[in-house]
């Protein structure tokens, strides 16, 4: 038997060779970033173009969006540190319906002053994940099955505890978290009269996107040069550039929307409070890059020194204490607690993991992307409900998308 | 480009070596031969019995006989030794398996091979040395022609290695081809009728072991492109008061909680000390060494440790760091690198308080931390980014090293440091190993490869059945001896 194989470059030196692999890997890393950014611009545009009068770049429109996905966002920040440690959370659902019943009993029925509820149902929220955590970290359960037991008690117990009924309204402090907007010095009426009727629309929200977007690119600039300075392959930047370019396109977009409307929602800030807050966790931590360590290999995180159970039961803890951030919001939109809030929401929620490229098998996923996963869900929910689309051919088409996402990951993933 | 020019010829009938140092493109150059990479994907030609061939998959050289054993077993654990022999090959029916036949020509394969146990065993149950002959029988059953063994022997004892290549040379003497690659020298020189040596992706030689005699120094010679004069670096032994002790430590299995895995050890290591654990598989030594790092292992573990005197609480892996011990384990992929982490990360992970301030990891600390390590060691990598899954063996064991010796440990237990890991790396961990001791710290090594322990150690405790039956200074040991304080203990004379 013979064998052979033909040189087709001879004369680079092995490592020049390693080292175009592993930029053709950053590439790679990167493109599925781009791809995604990319995806969800187009279905932007698409809905742009297909909805009538462009509905779905209205401001009114954009502004309900913000408010509609809060809760998918919020709780898609502490999925992400489930999955990634190689967990799921199937309970999160119900939680917020949960959450939500015990508010409305507690500020409805009890009259308990509501920012003690709030204390308390986030509290309650982290401790039903403590407690689900406890069972998975420490009893060694696996979560799915834990968190489907969960799944199925919570719901019962909201049942049970607003007995088949809404309950409401809530006092205007307590909705404003979720349908409040911030104040805005253009809203002084001195300032107000002294603009042009043209003129005359929330600076404030305007301005604080502009300057977050500026601030971005700043950050992106500067992260990058320092890449560069310590010789560490750094993507290129003109793509770098794009990217941020969209990004900041994307925020001035909005805020220049929310400015036409009514301003900055609070539960904007919320979000973009939380999400910065995890970024950082997740990039620049102790505990975020054990938790990433114990996803990607536990035995090694393990053998390393991390304390797996203990890193486990809090990704649970920090999972649930979202979920009752997220009741608290659902609650306060709807202004009512009902038996079917949150349901089915653990899918949206995981969905958007997935969309957003985190790994299946734990160890990878990021942030931003998840973000980005989410705000996919929700634009499609809304621009699919704008079209009229009905609620049925709507869970199909989000079944294909999250199928089409995994696929592309997989597929780009057994090619390299 | 993992290969660029390879020349290869077997003869029917042969066995043929096959050896390089990691990342020379042994395991490559096998999965073209064996249609893991579709044809289309390598440049060149495959003539086998005279016909170009054109695998598109591992079905098609399955085929026309040709059979890859994988360095990773590829055996389902919890299957019998039947299902898995005819696992994708299954003596059905229309779709229903005749399980009476399956069983009759499994038995008669597993005599082939010499393994006496029942067709119905589960392969968990097994030793690796046995699993790796239920791999060959599973081949047999294909009617292999030509069999290419990737590292067989590489997790074997030596009684295994031996069982193992004594039945390829029975089954040569039956006409089978096949192809072996391994690391460990002294079985080719032992067996192979050619050798041919590769070296970054292209062939250097092919040696006729009938024509010339042949020496390991005479391959490791064609592998490195030099000389190697010395295998083990020399170094200055400077020994200083104990460091380390454990008295009569106690380990019980942490399943089958009746049995004692570690019985009683007494074991101790002075500064500037390098201590071997010589023994067999399932002697209990990684069971010792990980129930000490921080009961990494087992179960009503008790005993005594002390540090410069002071008794350690290792109730967790985590004080066992904070104490100044490292344990560089024997399995690198499955526990000791994240894999899809950067080398980075991974460097790093024991030791995240050194790179971080209040719980915020400096970015750039952290890289100048890896940036050192992968100089230091010579970690051969583009760039500190790139992921650990990436790198050959003997780059990964650095990196695993790198990460303990950032932990700043006074004492390291390095498990198998060498396993499957080329010459020239080996020398590099060899020269690491004594870097640490000249530092003044303490270094256990366990190895089952005696030439190693008697290379780099000072003494050598010889450990058998959770036991250590033999304490020697390694000046006066010799695999010799060393066997017979094993055999010593099952009532043979050696």
């Amino acid at each position: 038997m013979t064998a052979q194989t033909n040189p087709t470059v001879q004369n680079n030196a092995v490592l020049s060779e390693e080292r175009a692999e592993a930029r053709a890997q950053l590439w790679k890393d990167n493109l599925r970033d781009y791809g995604l950014l990319g995806s969800l611009l187009l279905i932007v545009l698409f809905f742009y173009v297909i909805t009538q009068d462009h509905a779905s770049v209205a401001p009114v429109n954009v502004t309900n969006l913000v408010a509609q996905n809060s809760y998918v966002v919020i709780m898609a920040l502490g999925m992400l540190l489930v999955i990634v440690s190689g967990n799921i959370d199937l309970s999160v659902g119900s939680i917020v319906g949960f959450i939500g019943a015990i508010a409305g009993v507690a500020i409805v029925y009890w009259k308990l002053p509501y920012p003690i509820v709030i204390f308390g149902c986030i509290a309650c929220g982290a401790g039903i994940g403590a407690a689900q955590g406890v069972l998975i970290a420490y009893a060694r359960m696996p979560a799915f099955i834990v968190t489907l037991g969960g799944m199925l008690i919570f719901r019962g117990l909201t049942g049970n505890m607003l007995l088949g009924q809404f309950v409401g309204p809530f006092p205007q402090g307590f909705q404003y978290f979720a349908n409040g907007f911030i104040g805005d010095f253009s809203d002084i009426p001195a300032i107000h009269n002294l603009l042009p009727e043209s003129l005359q629309i929330k600076w404030l929200s305007l301005i604080i996107g502009v300057i977050g977007a500026l601030a971005m690119f700043v950050a992106a600039i500067r992260r990058w040069r320092r890449a560069k300075a310590e010789a560490m392959d750094a993507e290129p930047l003109a793509l770098l550039l794009l990217k941020n370019l969209v990004f900041a396109v994307i925020i001035v977009g909005i805020s220049w929307d929310l400015a036409l409307y009514k301003g900055l929602p609070v539960i904007l800030v919320i979000i973009a409070v939380l999400v910065m807050f995890y970024a950082f966790v997740t990039t620049r931590t102790v505990i975020g890059r054990r938790i990433y360590a114990l996803g990607g290999n536990i035995m090694a995180a393990r053998l390393s020194g991390v304390k797996t159970e203990r890193l486990t039961f809090l990704t649970f803890v920090n999972m649930g204490l979202l979920a009752g951030v997220a009741g608290l919001v659902v609650a306060a939109r709807l202004n009512s607690s009902t038996p079917s809030a949150g349901n089915s929401f653990e899918l949206d929620v995981i969905a958007a993991c997935f969309i957003g490229g985190v790994s299946a098998s734990g160890g990878v996923g990021k942030v931003m992307n998840v973000v980005i996963g989410a705000l996919f869900m929700g634009v499609m929910n809304n621009g699919m409900s704008l079209i009229g689309l009905g609620i049925f051919w709507q869970q199909v088409v989000k079944g294909l998308v999250l199928l089409a996402a995994v696929f592309v990951d997989v597929y780009q993933k057994n090619k390299g | 480009m993992a290969l660029r020019d390879v020349n290869l010829a077997v003869e029917e009938g042969e066995i043929h070596a096959i050896c390089g140092e990691n990342g020379a493109g042994k395991s490559t150059l096998m999965k073209v031969l064996s249609g893991v990479y579709a044809h289309g994907s390598y440049e060149g030609d495959i003539i086998y019995k005279g016909e170009e061939r054109k695998f598109a998959t591992i079905g098609d050289s399955e085929h026309v006989g040709i059979i890859i054993i994988h360095q990773e077993l590829a055996l389902a654990p919890l299957l019998s030794i039947a299902e898995n022999i005819f696992l994708g090959n299954e003596t059905a029916k229309h779709g229903v398996i005749d399980w009476t036949e399956a069983y009759k020509r499994a038995k008669e394969l597993l005599l082939k091979v010499g393994l006496k146990e029942s067709p119905s065993t589960l392969v968990t149950n097994l030793g690796v040395g046995k699993q790796q002959l239920v791999e060959i029988a599973k081949a047999l059953s294909k009617e292999v022609q030509l069999l290419i063994l990737d590292e067989p022997t590489a997790s074997l004892n030596e009684a295994d290695s031996a069982a193992l290549l004594n039945l390829l040379v029975g089954f040569k003497s039956q006409g089978l081809t096949s192809i072996l690659i391994s690391h460990k020298l002294n079985e080719l020189a032992r067996v192979a009728d050619k050798i041919t040596v590769l070296r970054d992706g292209s062939t250097v030689e092919t040696i006729n072991c009938h024509a010339e005699p042949i020496s390991e120094s005479r391959i490791i010679k064609s592998m490195v492109g030099r000389e190697m004069t010395e295998r083990y670096p020399s170094r200055s032994v400077e020994i200083g008061e104990e460091l380390f002790r454990i008295e009569d430590w106690r380990v019980r299995h942490p399943i089958h909680t009746g049995r004692e895995v570690v019985k009683g050890v007494n074991l101790h290591v002075r500064r500037g000390e390098v201590v071997g654990i010589a023994g067999l598989m399932g002697a209990g030594r990684t069971e010792l060494a990980m129930s000490v790092f921080g009961r990494a292992y087992g179960r009503d573990i008790t005993g005594k440790a002390t540090l410069n005197g002071r008794t350690l609480d290792l109730s967790t892996i985590q004080k066992a760091i904070d104490s100044g011990l490292a344990y560089v384990t024997e399995d690198r992929k499955t526990l000791g690198l994240v894999l899809i982490e950067e080398i980075k990360t991974n460097i790093t992970l024991a030791n995240l308080r050194g790179v971080s301030k209040h719980g915020v990891i400096d970015d750039a600390r952290e890289a100048s931390v890896a940036q050192r390590y992968r100089t230091a060691l010579r970690i051969r990598t583009p760039s500190i980014h790139q992921r650990a899954l990436n790198l050959s063996g003997g780059n990964q064991q650095k990196v695993v090293l790198s990460k303990w010796l950032f932990a700043e440990p006074q004492v390291l237990i390095l498990d198998e440091p060498t396993r499957g890991i080329d010459v020239g790396a080996k020398y590099e961990i060899y020269g690491i190993i004594n870097d640490l001791a000249s530092q003044g710290k303490g270094v256990i090594v366990i190895s089952s490869e005696m030439p190693e322990l008697l290379g780099v150690c000072d003494r050598i405790y010889v450990m058998n059945e959770g036991r250590f039956v033999d304490e020697m200074p390694a000046k006066e040991a010799s695999q010799e001896k060393i066997m017979a304080s094993i055999m010593r203990q099952y009532g043979v004379q050696a």
